[in-house]
């Protein structure tokens, strides 16, 4: 149980979510017509007469959406319904031009599962807790309405109508705009991970509805809850519930009641307004769809499925932490984007062959690489980093000299730089640049004597007891190596020297 | 179970169908008859019987995930698709401005 | 010779075939008398220019030796529920009234690329709900036929496809399309004296028909004869991947397995069916039909559907629901008909459109529809009825353990003249009562002609069978053709 609680006039509340998400299936054509999915084409240029709701036509099942829902179950340890239905939502709106959209209420294809959402203190998670799922369901996505073209129209863009949404309901298990945050992005992570959504939420592939209820701290039952549709990122779901919650608390203290309804949120206003256009939302008239037969899925299908799911985020965290030794933080950053852990696991691979070395000696090298040094240069570059010279097998090259002790650690960093503006081969930068650190004990011993020779009364007082004296020789050898030398060997001559 | 006028009003208006106060009222009677005739089925015990789902005994078949497999399940027709609208611009169909 | 129009499928396409007359001939004689016959209003659009242009294909294929279609130089009508590239296709709503579809049925496909031709688009009730023709928004249908003793009442055609079957018994068209969700194939065939098969529902492609009920509806044809039909139904059935309920099966050779012998075969007389208020005349009927097919060597068993009673208010229930859902589409926003009264939103503007749209009857079922999908209410109608639907279904299942096919009437009455049933809703329900246990079951069921009454209207005899053997249907039906003999026509008042 989160603590976050909401003060009113006569007391504390807390406030309970539920998360309907509808993510958009990754599949190259609509979940009923053979027209494409792809983002950004010419109003209605993908709409087929099916998706256009045109006299007598049908509607046939894409094989490929029906998998990645199961996978996506599968993903989230949910139970997999070898039977299922199609139903049918019935009501009328412009941007729904069948006047129903081709659901699953009855027999959803997926049934209970639940998502790990991790402890974060800072964030105000406590620690590590389950989310349950209810359900996922395959349906029909809607077309688009734009009110703004027109002085007495609306114009109507089918190119979205059709296509494939999971819809994934979350058991009201969220207590704080932290844990509903959470939920989201980790939901989204497992999403891009199996490959089942793109999580794109800017293009619309992933949105939410939210559902709050507030009820007094320790009360049983659940308030009346309201629905707020389609919030299209993390922070605004998050804003969502702030809001909501807040808005339903003064409603109740002043004596008012919370009516079960749909709302939309305004993001320049950030507040919550009543969507008068969903009145018949409590009739829907849902039936079986009579064009579509149960959907039965065999056993040779589940173990495609199944066998086809990569280690999913829980998984290679624990594996991170365990086998390769990395730190909780670290396994964290790493496995909580596709992108991150891909470019990292291909650099371990490549850094470790260079090296000669198990994955597991250089994974700490690796991730503070990764996850520090390297964004920080390319960052610093700004637009003067050129993305294609990213290589893993340029990067892998610097870390192994940087193992090897050929260059600094400062020295790493420059090279890099000079990699990302111009490609060039980083051993041949060290050459040519300068950049190699001195490890040659015999050029090093003959300055650090100059050095000592120099100071004699330094000396003298370092071995009289001022342990501090120590930097100051390092300082005046690496002067004198003009930087070069590296620091270890620098430190352990000198110690011998000093006695 | 019988209908009101009120409650075919109601139905009419779910059903996105105008009717005026006489249709309603021609309506109400209609409606009553055929209800309290379909009502006979209360008497059949059902249970244990399950609702039909399927005529013929079938299941559903899944096509591969193709784009525009065949133009007619496909995309790429817009002038096909808008060809009979009552109101088209610009590639878009024009409805009534809606307020949300 | 005699005259071109008075032959059937077979018949014009083997002359078509020998060289005893062209397509174009064919054609030309169909067409003359579509366009003499405006008076019984059989066709919403006539189409003597595609009739001619198919013809010429046949005859140019055939003068250069190529392979003729199973249909080949036969002009058909097609019902107005099938939509055909370029052509208005209606469903005989005025909501649809200009609709043109970019697209083809499956159906008429099948039967273009059989060498069939297109005479036109045939009149029908309202998206194919009435039992008359006296709900299509381009007014009714007008039976050929007349009662006997100079009555110059206009009688109906039986409906939805009530422009099919005038077409046909008026020799308008050789044959025509059909569809059937509760009898509409086979009560106007019984009703105008011609031959009509409705098969296993998933035989015939959906694709491209207007939807009444999906869970119901089949096309089929309607036609002289059990032969005729047997041709057209080839032409028409097959595996469609565009329809998920199509049968993915191979099309029998129907025409070829014909068999009037029914030795070994055993026919099912259920006694439900011999309900009360059932026209002496057609009992009778129903005597003679069972007496021919003994003599065709079947042997004769008493079977029970139990349930048949609670079929019609189960159709009642799950039609009109399907159909509350199916027609929630004619919206007025992509095509056919909008109503946009002055400064009316987007809701006012599709129940406007939908008012102005949609007949009487259309909307009775929609609102019946409507209401018993509607919550508090899904349970007690919609889930029973289908309930009862399965039921009825395992009737035919355990009639079927005892017989081959079923015989039983086709309609409890013939044909009744238009207006004398239309204020009654009920009554014009009760029609198909006969009819709708089948569609309920998605059996194959025809209608055959056996005779005329005491009015000289013609009666027709029902034979059901199993899921899949259209066969044993068609034999049956034509070992009852064979001995009914029946060579009534009625008189040409129209031209
Ligand atoms: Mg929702
Ligand atoms: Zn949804």
């Amino acid at each position: 149980m989160s603590n976050y609680r909401i003060q009113g006039a006569t007391g504390d509340w807390e406030v309970v979510i539920g998360l309907e998400v509808h993510a958009q299936v990754t599949s190259k054509s609509k979940l009923f017509s053979s027209a494409s999915t792809e983002f950004g084409a010419e109003p209605n240029a993908q709409v087929s007469l099916i998706d256009a709701a045109m006299p007598g036509m049908l509607p046939v099942l894409n094989a490929e959406c029906v998998r990645q829902a199961v996978r996506t179950g599968m993903a989230i340890e949910a139970q997999i319904n070898t039977y299922s239905r199609f139903d049918r939502k019935n009501y009328f709106y412009a941007d729904l031009p069948q006047g129903y959209q081709i659901s699953q209420l009855y027999h959803p294809i997926v049934g209970e599962g639940k998502l790990l959402i991790a402890r974060d203190e800072k964030a105000g998670i406590p620690e590590d807790k389950y989310i349950g799922i209810e359900r996922i369901h395959i349906e029909q996505d809607a077309g688009k309405l734009m009110h703004d073209q027109h002085p007495t129209m609306s114009y109507v863009d089918l190119n979205r109508c059709g296509v494939a949404l999971m819809e994934i309901v979350s058991k009201p298990d969220m207590t704080s705009p932290a844990e509903a945050g959470a939920y989201v992005r980790k939901l989204r992570s497992i999403l891009r991970y199996v490959g089942s959504c793109d999580g794109n939420m800017e293009e619309g592939s992933m949105r939410a509805d939210v559902n709050v209820s507030v009820r007094k701290v320790g009360a049983a039952e659940l308030g009346t809850r309201t629905e707020t549709k389609n919030v299209n990122s993390v922070r605004f779901v998050m804003a969502v519930i702030e809001q909501e919650a807040r808005r339903q608390v003064d409603l109740i203290e002043e004596g008012g009641t919370v009516v079960q309804e749909t709302r939309l949120y305004d993001p320049d206003k950030n507040e919550t307004r009543s969507m008068r256009s969903k009145e018949d939302a409590h009739d829907y008239r849902y039936f079986p769809d009579p064009d579509l037969l149960p959907l039965r899925l065999e056993d040779a299908f589940l173990v495609e499925c199944r066998a086809s799911l990569p280690e999913l985020p829980d998984a290679k965290r624990l594996r991170y932490t365990g086998e390769l030794g990395m730190t909780e933080y670290n396994a964290a950053q790493l496995t909580a984007e596709v992108e991150t852990f891909a470019r990292f696991e291909t650099l371990l691979a490549e850094t470790a062959r260079q090296a000669g070395k198990t994955e597991a000696e250089v994974a700490t090298q690796v991730a503070n690489w990764t996850l520090s040094v390297a964004p920080g240069v390319i960052k610093s570059l700004g637009d003067e980093a050129r993305l294609e010279h990213n290589t893993a097998a340029a990067n892998a090259a610097i870390l192994q000299m940087v193992s090897a002790n050929t260059v600094s650690g400062g020295q790493a960093k420059e090279i890099y730089e000079i990699v990302l503006k111009t490609g060039r081969d980083p051993a041949e930068i060290a050459e040519t640049e300068g950049l190699k650190q001195q490890s040659d004990t015999g050029a090093i011993e003959a300055e650090i004597d100059k050095v000592l020779a120099a100071n004699p009364d330094k000396v003298a007082e370092y071995r009289g007891g001022k342990d501090k004296l120590f930097g100051f020789f390092v300082g005046q050898t690496m002067k004198a190596m003009q930087g070069k030398a590296n620091p270890g060997v620098v430190n352990e001559l000198l110690k011998a020297k000093l006695g | 179970m019988s209908v009101d006028k009120q409650t075919v009003a109601k139905i009419a208006s779910l059903a996105r169908i105008q009717m005026g106060d006489a249709e309603l009222e021609r309506m109400v009677p209609e409606l009553n008859n055929i209800l309290n005739w379909v009502e006979q089925l209360g008497e059949v015990d059902c249970s244990g019987v399950e609702p039909m789902t399927a005529v013929i005994p079938n299941t559903l078949r899944l096509r591969d995930d193709v784009v525009n497999a065949d133009p007619l399940t496909g995309g790429d027709r817009r002038d096909d698709i808008l060809a009979n609208a009552p109101a088209r611009e610009h590639g878009f169909f024009g409805v009534p401005k809606v307020i949300e | 010779m005699t005259d071109i129009t008075d032959l059937g499928v077979a018949a014009i396409r083997t002359g078509v075939a020998q060289g005893d007359f062209s397509a174009r001939e064919v054609a030309e004689g169909f067409n003359a008398n579509v366009a003499a016959a405006s008076a019984l209003n059989a066709f919403i659009v006539t189409t003597p220019e595609k009739a001619l242009e198919a013809a010429d294909k046949v005859d140019a294929d055939r003068a250069a030796g190529k392979t003729l279609g199973s249909m080949a130089g036969v002009p058909i009508g097609m019902k107005d529920l099938f939509a055909t590239d370029g052509v208005q296709t209606t469903a005989a709503s005025h909501i649809l009234e200009g609709f043109v579809p970019q697209y083809e049925s499956t159906v008429s496909s099948n039967l273009w690329a059989a060498g069939a031709g297109m005479l036109g688009k045939l009149n029908l009730d309202q998206f194919a709900m009435g039992s008359s023709n006296e709900t299509s928004y381009f007014g009714n249908v007008i039976s050929p036929w007349k009662r006997s003793g100079g009555s110059n009442a206009q009688m109906s055609p039986g409906g939805s496809s009530g422009g099919s079957s005038t077409a046909v018994s008026a020799r308008l068209a050789p044959a025509a399309t059909g569809t059937d969700t509760g009898g509409s194939i086979r009560q106007p065939a019984a009703f105008t004296g011609i031959t009509g098969i409705k098969p296993t529902y998933g035989r015939c492609s959906r694709w491209g028909v207007v939807a009444f009920a999906s869970s119901l509806d089949q096309a089929g044809p309607m036609a002289h004869d059990v032969r005729d039909c047997a041709i057209m139904l080839g032409a028409m059935a097959g595996f469609d991947p565009k329809d998920s309920t199509s049968l993915d099966l191979p099309v029998p050779d129907w025409e070829g397995e014909l068999n009037s012998d029914l030795k070994g075969k055993r026919v099912g007389i259920p006694r439900e069916y011999r309900m009360d208020g059932t026209d002496p005349e057609i009992l009778k009927s129903w005597d003679d039909g069972i007496a021919w097919l003994k003599d065709a060597g079947a042997e004769v068993v008493d079977v029970r559907l139990p349930n048949t009673k609670y079929a019609l208010p189960a159709y009642y229930i799950i039609a009109p629901a399907e159909a509350s859902s199916n027609l929630a589409r004619y919206d007025g926003v992509r095509y056919g008909l909008r109503d946009l009264p002055e400064g009316s939103g987007l809701q006012d503007m599709y129940a406007a459109t939908r008012a102005e749209g949609f007949g009487d009857e259309v909307k009775r079922r929609v609102l019946i529809g409507t209401y018993v999908l509607s919550a508090g209410y899904y349970d007690a109608y919609y889930t029973q009825a289908q309930k009862i639907r399965a039921l009825v279904a395992k009737d035919f299942e355990d009639a079927f353990q005892k017989c081959d096919v079923i015989l039983a009437p086709t309609t409890p009455t013939a044909s009744f003249g238009l207006g004398e049933k239309s204020d009654d809703p009920l009554a014009m329900y009760l029609n198909d009562v006969f009819a709708v246990p089948a569609s309920l079951a998605g059996l194959p069921a025809m209608s055959v002609p056996c005779g005329v009454n005491g009015e000289g209207l013609p009666l027709g005899l029902q034979i059901i069978g199993r899921a899949f053997d259209e066969q044993g249907v068609l034999n049956a039906g034509l070992a009852i053709e064979e001995r009914a003999n029946f060579t009534a026509k009625p008189d040409r008042w129209w031209v």
